[in-house]
């Protein structure tokens, strides 16, 4: 406290703050890069371990061996589902019934905002299958998840080929403490969201259903699987949810132990982890695996059906078994041993997944960043925003003191200048800030509500209207009346942009700090674009630079060189026309996860981001 | 109790009686063989088992104590003389692929739940309390029977115990621990109460050493399975049953125990030696500085069988009444150098422990005929009457039997 009350060091520390300012944030700017870059270096990443107790080693004997079965079921099911043009719903309560589980269905519909173009859907009616396999000598107050999507053509028939192999095999068995739910559900993760809702009775999002009859407890894990070859070269899992969510890492660990216990290829990110640690390519190679990880959890979407499971505290991972051109391939049974080896350790659980880490990164899958190791990269970039803020503020308070009491002889012409003009108030902050906030509420609301008028004006359809509305708004909002402050004071004071810049870096700072806890991912994504632009940004000097510098650090062209970049890492490069074709497809999908499934990326930019950019955007032409 | 003195004391002259009458002629081999005849010193048999571990990750623990159980029952002690407290039901776990069996051995080869086993506090009755209760009897009049530990000074009871442990402490179902101080204030009490003749303290846990550290009551010998600052580790993983089947040193306690027979010579120097470094990783440890004893001389069916001694001879045995072999009193001169001093409070334990067989107590109803009975009889009295003023009496009279005592001290002339 000493340093602060005395004046003496004040005014050293102040004077430091001041001189050394621009300094100090680009050595805060490079901190905070250089160490997300180091995040995927073998020290800082230590090796995955099981924390859970009660799950402990892979000490389990499989004894799955129904592989052969597992595929004349899923022959069995393509051939009703071919017969039924959908989901074969009566089939499946039959088989399932014949297998001693209990059956239940659950028809649902929901009509979307706007027709989803990529997967062609407005009107959804589905069905959700499951059946429960009591255990025999347990009260049924916790449950297990197996799920499968039913999705369209000729996908995912061995998934549920296998489940239903597993569930006859598991019922034979009578070490179960959980019940088993094992569900096939229809429209993929609008299915899932319809299951999930009626079984713990909530109704968030417009979605009809008519309630799950059959209940097993409070579920403790669930896996999605899909699966749709009838051999797997490699498993692929899935952890990022909705939100940028994560399940427990201990669930990641359990699978991993397994696969390794079976000899099974396993990636993250497509991604196969290589043996070499210290060279490198290796580096690079596990960087790519985490900065897809960021990219994926940064867009807040769910990577898999598991995704939406993580908003009800339900830890759970999506597995995809692939095909490639491997020469060794792994037949239906060591998948399915694989899956009740998971299963059996599962149900040794005594409390849900809690021992091990929730917020964390992976560089590949025996290796983990925890969220202690991450979260100082982004905030030495928060402290850009902090230290730009104490220079604003010092500079300001300095305007107030008067040349009279003047500790220090600043060398800032501005400001010189600002002291002879008079002090406007803070009212001339007012109408900017109201502005911005509407612009970013029309953003949020405008598009959905006025797709029937602009379907009726302009040539397009429902899903491109909505798109273009968004686009239009948002670059209509560079172009509103920013001057308003002139029609107060007369003409831009230097006073009024450093305040409102002050007002406007606090303002992100904070945003991006909320964000951040939530969507590490997100946060940093935004930060370390927004950022440093943020912090330049003035009405003097070169202006065209800084605005072109301001327009490339938008959200909306952090997506779309987020898609680019994306694509880069997962090896698919795309044109610009391409890449402009997934930003539209990005666009829309935003808006359909936050309609659907209540996905808060969207209305975190609309209503709360890109106003908080406008800002940035007044002060650079407050002149 | 009133009522029993006199019968006991009645039964016992009749068989001094009986045996003076037929010590005339006897060869002194034969007195020799007498005397190792009455060498141990306790007429009953308790044991107190205790697993402290929930949850079906730690089923080695349930296996630990059921094997224990399974040795001492096997060895002759009744389930009456049993106390067996189980945290956790393994064989009615519904994770348990085999219902209704625990097993100590991988491949199903032992099954140590059997067909009868009594557990007398199961799952959360298992408190540090109840222990602590049984232990010292301090039990609510209404607990059954079975529930009780009715030992009395002929009783050698051991007593077993495992779980999670630290230094110093042993985890009691997750939401308690017991101190290694409390558990030796308890075992204090039990000496003061005249609850045991001598006691056999095993532990299998992570730094099972601490717990015996703290112990200052006579006649006690303890062993642990580990040193401070190490764990115990677990042994035989079972794929089928999914978890470890037993920790190593009590795995090797009961291959051990199943070598022994109730006739068995076996001492407590090879019980310490069962486990060694290679097998148990773990060094176990033993403490026998309380024990009055050679550890030599004591037979593991001391503890873990209830034997009753029967030998058939032809020769005819005179017994010395007055044979004081077991009453392990140390030098009295040792005690003539120690002046007499106040106390700060009744060190009832002390005293006696001092004293030996000099009758120090003075009553209002028993101290006249106490003096002319024999030493043997003279200490039954004397710990009845302890056992009544620690019951009956108030702290006021106390202080009035302090008096007494000193006076009695200095009347001996000690």
């Amino acid at each position: 406290m000493g340093l602060l009350s005395d004046p003496y060091r004040r005014r050293a520390l102040s004077r430091l703050i001041l001189r050394l300012n621009t300094p100090l944030c680009l050595l805060s700017y490079v901190a905070g890069l250089g160490w997300f870059l180091a995040l995927a270096l073998p020290p800082v990443a230590p090796r995955t371990y099981m924390s859970e107790n009660a799950m402990g080693s892979t000490m389990v004997e499989e004894q799955f061996a129904y592989g052969e079965r597992a595929l004349s079921y899923a022959r069995e099911f393509a051939g009703h589902k071919k017969k039924a043009g959908g989901m074969p719903v009566a089939w499946l309560e039959k088989t399932m019934w014949n297998l001693g589980l209990e059956v239940y269905k659950q028809p649902f519909a929901r009509t979307l905002p706007f027709p989803d173009e990529t997967r062609e859907r407005y009107m959804v009616k589905g069905t959700n299958v499951y059946g429960i396999l009591r255990a025999p000598r347990a009260a049924s107050t916790e449950s297990l998840v197996l799920s499968v999507p039913c999705s369209e053509g000729q996908h995912n028939h061995q998934a549920v080929g296998l489940m239903l192999a597993l569930a006859s095999y598991f019922r034979g068995q009578i070490y179960w403490a959980k019940d088993i739910i094992f569900l096939v559900n229809e429209h993929d993760l609008l299915g899932m969201e319809a299951w999930l809702e009626a079984y713990h009775d909530v109704n968030i999002t417009e979605m009809q259903s008519s309630g799950t009859l059959g209940r097993a407890g409070a579920i403790q894990a669930a896996v999605s699987l899909e699966l749709s070859s009838d051999v797997v070269t490699s498993f692929d899992v899935a952890v990022e949810g909705l939100n940028g969510q994560l399940p427990n890492l201990d669930l990641v660990n359990l699978f991993h132990a397994f696969c390794q216990k079976n000899g099974l290829l396993c990636t993250i990110q497509g991604k196969l982890q290589r043996s070499d640690w210290d060279t490198l390519p290796a580096y690079a190679h596990s960087l790519q695996t985490l900065l897809l990880m960021v990219l994926k959890q940064g867009s807040g979407r769910p990577q898999g059906d598991h995704g939406l499971f993580l908003r009800y505290h339900i830890e759970a991972i999506t597995l995809r078994g692939i095909n490639s051109f491997r020469q060794y391939k792994y037949d239906m049974s060591t998948v399915g041993k694989t899956l009740e080896g998971m299963f059996r350790k599962l149900n040794n659980l005594l409390e849900r997944l809690h021992q091990s880490y929730f917020f964390y990164l992976l560089p590949s899958l025996s290796r983990f960043v925890s969220i202690s190791v991450y979260m100082p990269a982004f905030g030495f970039l928060i402290l850009i925003l902090i230290l730009k803020a104490l220079d604003l503020w010092m500079k300001l308070s300095k305007c107030d003191a008067g040349p009279a009491e003047r500790l220090w002889d600043g060398d800032q012409g501005a400001a010189h200048a600002a002291v002879e003009e008079p002090r406007p108030g803070l009212l001339t902050l007012v109408p900017p800030l109201l502005i911005c906030h509407a612009t970013g509420l029309t953003l949020y609301f405008l598009p959905v509500l006025g797709q029937h008028v602009a379907t009726q004006h302009f040539p397009v359809s429902e899903a491109e209207a909505v798109v273009l509305t968004v686009i239009a708004i948002y670059v209509a909002g560079l172009a509103l009346p920013h001057n308003t402050h002139r029609v107060l004071t007369g003409s831009g004071s230097d006073r009024g942009w450093m305040t409102l810049k002050l007002l406007s870096l606090l303002y992100l700072a904070m945003q991006l700090g909320c964000i951040a806890l939530v969507n590490f991912s997100l946060g940093f994504l935004l930060a370390v674009t927004m950022v440093p632009v943020a912090a330049a940004v003035q009405p003097t000097g070169p202006r065209y630079l800084y605005a072109a510098l301001l327009v490339l650090v938008t959200p909306a062209v952090t997506l779309l060189l987020g898609i680019f970049l994306y694509q880069e890492l997962i090896e698919y490069p795309v044109s610009v026309l391409e890449c402009w074709q997934l930003f539209l497809q990005a666009v829309a999908g935003g808006l359909l996860d936050h309609y659907l499934y209540g996905s808060v990326v969207f209305p975190f930019v609309a209503i709360f981001l890109y106003p908080c950019w406008l800002l940035l955007w007044n002060v650079l032409f407050w002149k | 109790m009133a009522a029993a003195v006199p019968a006991a004391r009645w039964a016992r002259a009749a068989a001094a009686l009986l045996l003076g009458c037929c010590g005339a002629a006897l060869a002194s081999g034969v007195q020799d063989q007498a005397e190792q005849f009455f060498k141990s010193g306790h007429t009953n048999n308790w044991a107190v088992l205790v697993c402290t571990s929930r949850f079906w990750f730690n089923y080695r623990h349930v296996a630990n104590t059921l094997s224990v159980y399974r040795s001492v029952k096997r060895l002759g002690i009744p389930d009456s003389h049993i106390v067996l407290m189980l945290a956790d039901d393994m064989a009615c776990n519904p994770r348990n692929p085999k219902p209704a069996t625990v097993f100590s051995h991988k491949n199903m080869e032992l099954n140590v739940y059997g067909d009868d086993v009594e557990v007398d506090y199961r799952s959360y009755e298992v408190t540090v309390e109840n222990f602590l209760r049984v232990l010292t009897g301090r039990i609510p009049p209404s607990t059954p029977r079975s529930k009780r530990l009715l030992s009395d000074d002929r009783s050698n009871i051991l007593i077993y115990m495992t779980g999670h442990g630290g230094n110093g402490f042993l985890k009691f179902q997750d939401s308690e621990e017991i101190t290694n101080v409390e558990l030796a204030d308890a075992f204090e009490q039990m000496w003061q109460k005249r609850r045991y003749n001598e006691l056999l303290f095993i532990i299998d846990t992570c730094q099972g050493a601490s717990m015996y550290e703290r112990f200052y009551s006579p006649n006690i010998m303890a062993l642990a399975s580990s040193q401070v600052g190490e764990d115990s580790l677990s042994h035989q993983p079972d794929l089928g049953i999914g978890v470890h089947l037993m920790d190593r040193y009590t795995f090797y306690v009961l291959e051990f125990l199943e070598e022994i027979h109730p006739a068995s010579q076996t001492n407590m120097n090879d019980l310490f030696q069962v486990c060694p470094k290679s097998l148990c990783v773990s060094t176990p440890g033993h403490r026998t500085d309380l024990f009055q004893r050679d550890p030599q001389n004591v037979l593991i069916t001391d503890f873990f069988g209830s034997v009753r001694k029967v030998e058939i001879t032809a020769e005819t045995i005179s017994l010395d009444p007055n044979l004081s072999a077991f009453e392990s009193k140390p030098p009295k001169d040792e005690l003539a150098a120690e002046p007499l001093k106040y106390a700060e409070q009744l060190p009832v334990a002390q005293i006696i422990h001092q004293c030996g067989d000099i009758a120090v107590l003075d009553s209002v109803f028993l101290w006249n005929s106490m003096e002319e009975t024999s030493a043997h009889d003279m200490k039954k009295c004397k710990t009845i009457l302890i056992d009544h003023f620690l019951n009956i009496y108030s702290y006021k009279f106390f202080k009035e039997i302090k008096l007494c005592v000193l006076y009695k001290i200095g009347e001996a002339g000690i």
